[in-house]
């Protein structure tokens, strides 16, 4: 068989989602009939939503074919037409093979049920009969990982361990088209790298067909061939997988802005009394790149004088874990700020190390000795992009700083240093 | 949406626009028939997950059941039960009203119970309901059991009629079935089925010879009351198990016939309100 057999064809595809106003959706049976006893003509105003739009493309045998674009672009509706979930509203979809969709880990688990009933259930809603997963069980269960706790109820399992099953007898399903949702964004490092290698496995040495959905570029590299991305239900780009990823992060860099107004943030108890932080600007409006320079811009006005003030940010997770700190204190910089003062401080670091992602942002100003005259908790969400020197496995959640350290591997720098202790240790 | 035979450079599946009707695929529900029995041993096996007396429940609500039917109907209004105990004749009742009521309402919200697996993997919908008459089965199985147990200890005797049996137990299911689908799309939209469909089985159990005997219902009334199918197939199903009170080929070929048009209306109608479910749902 040539490996440029059709796998999956796509012509037109259309899908048209309505959108009934929320206060004019009847829930119930008797509001219903209530609404329609009222007014028996009028129909309820119904918005129509394309969520997908003239899509048309084709995935050939054994490709490994990516889908990218931000949310709500159509990713999530262009899997559950392909995978059967729901029907298309236009067009045509061709596929040869049998399908076996994975939009989420372990649909169908009951808690209640021990692993090994679990297998047999979670593979027969994926398509799998009870003599395939017969067949696979014990590919599913080396690959899980699990095998001493088969007979416990899934409810007593840790995260990890559920993951792990739910995504192994995934995996085992003998599809010739797998259709992989960003199901990656659970479990471990380690695990997911598995996954991974798994799905490659599978692409390469099987020849079959993979469709992969991820926010992540970094994984959609490693993974795929071949790239798709949409944008508002619309195919934007296809083809190979570095000309559209590199596409779509310069498109997304291009429409980034990252300049803050906070003047008319509402502040707590005295903050902002004597000075306010006007504006924080990073990279000059542009996005916030992983490992690349970062400059701030802070924009202040002082309605009485501050003597020895220090200006600072931090970045939290969404959750509101402090990640970094940065202060002009720090470096010794104060600066005695006069009544009517209206000015720009800078901060410039050199290397950004935060994981692309998004993150939490606080601004704050303080005097030397009097505490804390500005102080905005959680006032924006700023996004960390990746770059290009990002490497490609590096993973959302894994992590929130990828810590730069010294490093040595090779024998003969080991060898140099045998009468020395090597401390230098990296946080990976 | 097609299944074309898998012929080489031919399209497996076809995904196109819906059209107005869809017809039952009949294939694909057997091509997904493990599918139907693994969901109903998960039933199975988790409504027994811990519980301390587990298996004993199935017949215990029966049990339960008919003893305070022999005592309100047999004791207190001294109601006639074909000279048979009552609480035997009444048990009997139960046994196919307990099956027939459970895989009503179980097939009933089987789909708003099922609804993470809709959103997320594809299967033949009606694989849901199909599977809780399944769970049905083996529940009935045990009562029907120590059914025959209670028989034999009373000296009730078995007639050759028994061999009849499973085709009242299946035309029951079909009926419980095909009101349940009705009721299970209407469910998606309308949570308020929920509500409803508790009084509507609590209706059908009095209008139904579960804890008397039809031969109480007054003449002039019987034809609107044989109306209902399930009254005819209680009392085939007594017929059955005891071997009296035959009600006559048409009465009783009617409430099967009836019982099997409810079930293809119920096919159909779910069948065609499945089409949006994933999006409303």
């Amino acid at each position: 068989m040539s490996s440029r057999d059709l796998a999956i064809s796509v012509r037109n595809l259309g899908k048209v989602y309505r959108i009934t106003h929320q206060a004019e959706r009847a829930t119930t049976a008797g509001e219903a009939v209530a609404r329609w006893l009222r007014k028996p003509l009028s129909r309820s105003a119904i918005q129509n939503f394309r969520a997908l739009d003239d899509i048309s493309f084709d995935v050939y045998k054994g490709d490994v074919l990516g889908i990218i674009g931000r949310n709500g672009a159509g990713k999530s509706t262009l899997l559950k037409v392909l995978s059967r979930i729901t029907e298309p509203s236009s067009g045509r979809v061709e596929l040869y093979g049998r399908v076996g969709s994975l939009l989420e880990v372990g649909t169908g688990f009951h808690q209640e049920l021990t692993g090994r009933e679990n297998i047999f259930l979670n593979g027969g809603i994926l398509g799998m009969s009870r003599s395939e997963i017969r067949r696979e069980f014990d590919n599913i269960v080396e690959f899980s990982g699990v095998e001493k706790f088969l007979d416990t109820p899934v409810k007593r399992y840790s995260s990890g361990m559920y993951v792990r099953l739910a995504f192994a007898v995934a995996a085992n399903l003998r599809s010739e088209i797998l259709i992989v949702d960003e199901v990656l964004a659970v479990g471990d490092a380690e695990f997911q790298k598995k996954c991974i290698g798994k799905m490659q496995d599978v692409a390469t040495t099987e020849g079959r067909t993979v469709l992969f959905v991820s926010h992540n570029l970094g994984a959609v590299r490693s993974l795929c061939t071949r790239a798709l991305s949409l944008a508002s239900g619309r195919i934007h780009m296809a083809g190979g997988v570095h000309e559209v990823t590199t596409e779509y992060l310069e498109a997304s860099l291009r429409a980034s802005t990252n300049i803050i107004d906070l003047g008319g943030t509402r502040r707590t108890g005295e903050y902002g009394h004597s000075l306010k932080v006007q504006r924080i600007a990073f990279n000059r409006g542009g996005p916030l790149v992983h490992g690349e320079r970062l400059t701030v811009r802070i924009d202040y006005e002082a309605y009485a004088a501050v003597s020895g003030c220090s200006f600072g940010f931090g970045i939290s997770t969404l959750d509101g874990v402090r990640l970094i700190s940065f202060d002009s204190d720090l470096a010794a910089e104060r600066r005695d700020v006069e009544k009517g003062e209206c000015a720009t401080v800078e901060c410039e670091v050199d290397n950004l190390h935060l994981q692309p992602g998004r993150y939490s942002l606080d601004v704050g100003a303080r005097s030397g000795d009097s505490g804390s005259v500005d102080y905005l908790s959680a006032c924006a969400v700023v996004e960390i992009i990746p770059g290009v020197r990002t490497p490609g496995m590096i993973i959302r959640g894994d992590g929130g700083v990828r810590y730069p350290a010294l490093w040595r591997l090779s024998a003969d720098a080991l060898s140099e240093n045998r009468h020395r202790a090597v401390g230098t240790h990296g946080f990976m | 949406m097609t299944i074309v035979s898998d012929v080489i450079k031919r399209p497996t599946l076809i995904l196109e626009p819906p059209s107005r009707w869809q017809p039952i695929d009949l294939r694909e529900i057997w091509a997904f028939r493990d599918l139907l029995i693994t969901l109903a041993i998960r039933d199975v096996k988790v409504r027994y997950k811990q519980t301390a007396l587990g298996v004993a429940w199935v017949v215990l609500q029966p049990i339960v059941g008919a003893l305070i039917f022999s005592f309100v109907f047999g004791r207190i209004a001294k109601l006639p039960s074909n000279g048979i105990p009552y609480f035997i004749f009444s048990y009997a009742g139960l046994t196919l009203w307990t099956a027939f009521s459970s895989t009503l309402t179980k097939s009933g919200s089987a789909l708003v119970q099922g609804a993470n697996m809709v959103s997320k993997v594809y299967f033949p919908r009606l694989i849901l309901p199909l599977s809780t008459a399944f769970s049905t089965l083996i529940d009935f199985t045990v009562s029907l059991a120590l059914l025959a147990v209670m028989m034999l200890v009373n000296h009730v005797h078995f007639t050759l009629a028994l061999l009849l049996l499973p085709l009242w137990l299946v035309a029951s299911q079909l009926l419980a079935l095909g009101f349940g689908l009705w009721t299970g799309g209407m469910m998606v939209r309308y949570r308020d089925i929920v509500y409803v469909l508790p009084v509507v089985v609590q209706f059908l159990m009095y209008a139904s010879p579960v804890a008397y005997s039809a031969s109480n219902v007054p003449h002039h009334y019987k034809f609107i009351y044989y109306l209902n199918p399930l009254a005819g197939l209680l009392d085939a199903f007594r017929w059955s198990v005891f071997g009296t009170g035959w009600l006559g080929v048409p009465t009783t070929a009617y409430a099967v016939i009836a019982s099997l048009v409810v079930f293809i209306a119920g096919a159909i109608a779910f069948r065609n309100m499945e089409r949006g479910l994933a999006d409303v749902i």
